[in-house]
């Protein structure tokens, strides 16, 4: 049953692939002058022969009819072939990679940060809906929907970094050659990453929270004599949970935004850094490979989170 | 409670209803809820500065003053003086125009796009509709920002390229929402009375189904507009976004960030008016959203305003 479900999602897949890659493939065509003239890296009126120009051209397959180009650069991106850098005269998914183990960190680690943050959180303040500590819940989560992010991060550098010279402002030490620096150095864009997540998570913990309160399994539960407390954080707590998994899965995309604007305040290496990089070094096989690695990330993500979901949550249908 | 909702959508979603107990009904409305009064009135200040724009500006805006480069806040420079002298309260205002103008624009683009999108497959079903629906879920496989940013970047940055880069992401809501619309109001009477007198389906669409389900609209339009700005402040800060003679809050930070310890105002108050902004937006959609839908009341910003 759970199986057949799991293929039925793959094949889902299919289209939406299509798709994504549809929008990517022409989104690549907007790209003002000659894609050869580009690839050749020939952009600021460089004279390239007659010859190199026909070869390039050719070995790009630009001579073919669009559909051809589209079906062979598919073809190629489902072998993990996302083009050669222009810049690191390498292949882009390299390139990628290299940079993927330090956002990696500020992803996961601003989730679980935000987890943290925002269950707890979510949960009393709808224990104690309506209170002062319900209010500041509030307070934190409009804030959080309105600050921007960029603006939140020179905010903590501001603070942290040029008055009360705490952690560096910018930078990255891998972890493997001084944790503690590391350490300091991840400490503000991790936290950037987590408050502003943590504003969403909290706000559906909280309102999950209170409706899970109105059902009829928490009644029974009241009405075997189980304390409050029990009920709250065991019965309640575990239920909604459910819910707040798949907030968390469905911010990826957002996620990746962020991550993006983070670590270009941060000077923090990562493939957001690389991505405006790339934009300012007017690498577009790398823009079009960060932007496609993204995007599978999130449907990656939101594949595991819907079929977790159907572990987590036996209740659910299969359909 | 379905018909509560019916109600309160044709109430402030109806060009018709402008009969003074509708009038009456709608300040009831908005009086009822505080988000509703100060979202609103930073909106009406929002919209108000940047229509007027240079006219009530104290400074002249590109006019550089070197006596008093990084100036801090003063009582001739209300907000201080950027690294050229420039007065940043000058900027400000100035910077509220390119908001408003790329934030409506972006916002209008995705219901025109989106709009008739869902309205089409609504009404086609079978394949076409299967095909919109794919597209659209397509579209939000995308992380926003990171499309808008690599759409800007390759066509590079006009007003309207950053309409769309903006708008784009949001196409499949309102896509969604027409569908969705659609769908459950076309089995009501109305639709069918106004079947049965004769009236073309697009004349269905246009002035019997649309009517009715503007409240969501208007909900997704209001939190919409907040994100477009924060999205458009945001390429502006990465450099990406509309270059002089056009001033962004996101460029006036930018530019601020490397003055941060000797004039951190530069940074602060663009900031301040952004998130102000934007505040303003997500607690009258909010407020706009609870009103709606009764399920939902008593959430999120009720009591924060």
């Amino acid at each position: 049953m759970r199986l057949r479900y799991i293929a039925n999602r793959l094949v889902q897949l299919i289209p939406l692939v299509l798709v994504v890659t549809l929008v990517v493939f022409f989104v690549m065509m907007i790209v003002p002058g000659d894609p050869v003239m580009v690839m050749l890296g020939a952009v600021d009126g460089a004279q390239v022969s007659r010859e190199v120009y026909d070869a390039m051209r050719v070995r790009l397959g630009l001579d073919q009819p669009l559909i051809i180009q589209y079906l062979h650069w598919l073809a190629n991106l489902l072998q993990g072939d996302l083009g050669t850098s222009i810049t690191h005269r390498t292949a882009a998914l390299e390139v990628i990679l290299q940079r993927l183990v330090p956002t990696m960190y500020l992803m996961v680690g601003g989730l679980i940060m935000a987890v943290v943050i925002a269950v707890p959180a979510g949960v009393l303040a709808a224990i104690h809906n309506n209170t002062k500590w319900d209010h500041l819940a509030t307070a934190f989560v409009v804030a959080g929907i309105s600050v921007p992010t960029f603006w939140l991060a020179l905010v903590a550098v501001l603070i942290f970094a040029v008055y009360l010279g705490w952690l560096p402002a910018i930078g990255y030490t891998r972890p493997q050659d001084d944790f503690v620096d590391f350490l300091k150095h991840i400490a503000l864009p991790m936290s950037v990453v987590a408050l502003n997540i943590a504003a969403t998570v909290l706000r559906f913990q909280r309102q999950d929270f209170l409706e899970q309160m109105q059902q009829d399994y928490v009644r029974t539960a009241r009405a075997k004599g189980l304390s409050e407390t029990l009920v709250q954080w065991k019965h309640v707590l575990r239920n909604s949970l459910i819910t707040t998994f798949t907030v968390v899965g469905l911010q990826m995309a957002y996620l990746s935004g962020l991550i993006t604007i983070v670590e270009s305040v941060f000077n923090y290496p990562g493939i957001g850094y690389l991505l405006l990089n790339s934009i300012r070094t007017r690498d577009f096989i790398v823009v079009q490979g960060v932007v496609l690695f993204m995007v599978f990330l999130v449907i990656v993500v939101n594949l595991i989170v819907d079929i977790l979901y159907t572990v987590l949550d036996p209740r659910i249908r299969y359909s | 409670m379905k018909a509560q909702t019916a109600d309160e959508s044709a109430s402030f979603g109806r060009p018709a209803a402008r009969s003074s107990t509708a009038l009456r009904s709608a300040i009831a409305f908005v009086g009822s809820d505080r988000r509703f009064i100060v979202g609103g009135l930073i909106l009406i200040f929002y919209i108000l500065i940047a229509l007027t724009g240079p006219s009530i500006s104290p400074h002249d805006l590109n006019t550089p003053n070197l006596d008093v480069r990084l100036g801090a806040p003063t009582a001739t420079h209300w907000l201080g003086t950027d690294r050229i002298g420039r007065d940043v309260l000058t900027r400000i205002i100035a910077g509220s125009q390119v908001s408003l103008q790329v934030a409506a624009g972006a916002v209008l683009m995705a219901l025109m796009i989106g709009a008739p999108l869902g309205a089409l497959g609504s009404y086609a079903g079978g394949k076409i509709d299967a095909v919109v629906q794919r597209v659209m879920e397509g579209i939000m496989a995308f992380p926003s920002l990171v499309l808008a940013l690599a759409l800007v970047a390759l066509a590079g940055p006009s007003v309207v390229m950053l309409w769309f880069a903006i708008a784009f992401s949001s196409i499949p809501r309102y896509s969604r929402l027409i569908r969705s619309g659609v769908l459950t109001q076309k089995e009501r009477e109305y639709v069918d009375a106004a079947r049965a007198m004769g009236q073309s389906p697009m004349r269905i669409l246009v002035r019997q189904i649309l009517p009715n389900i503007m409240a969501p609209i208007a909900v997704q339009l209001t939190l919409d507009f907040a994100r477009a700005i924060s999205v458009e402040a945001s390429l502006s800060y990465l450099g990406l976004g509309l270059s002089v003679p056009y001033i962004s809050w996101g460029t006036m930070i930018r530019d601020a960030q490397d003055f941060l310890e000797v004039a951190p105002w530069l940074a602060i108050f663009p900031g301040l008016t952004l998130a102000g902004v934007i505040l303003a937006f997500t607690l009258v959609g909010d407020a706009l959203r609870d009103q709606l839908d009764p399920r939902m009341r008593r959430s999120l910003s009720r009591r924060l305003a």
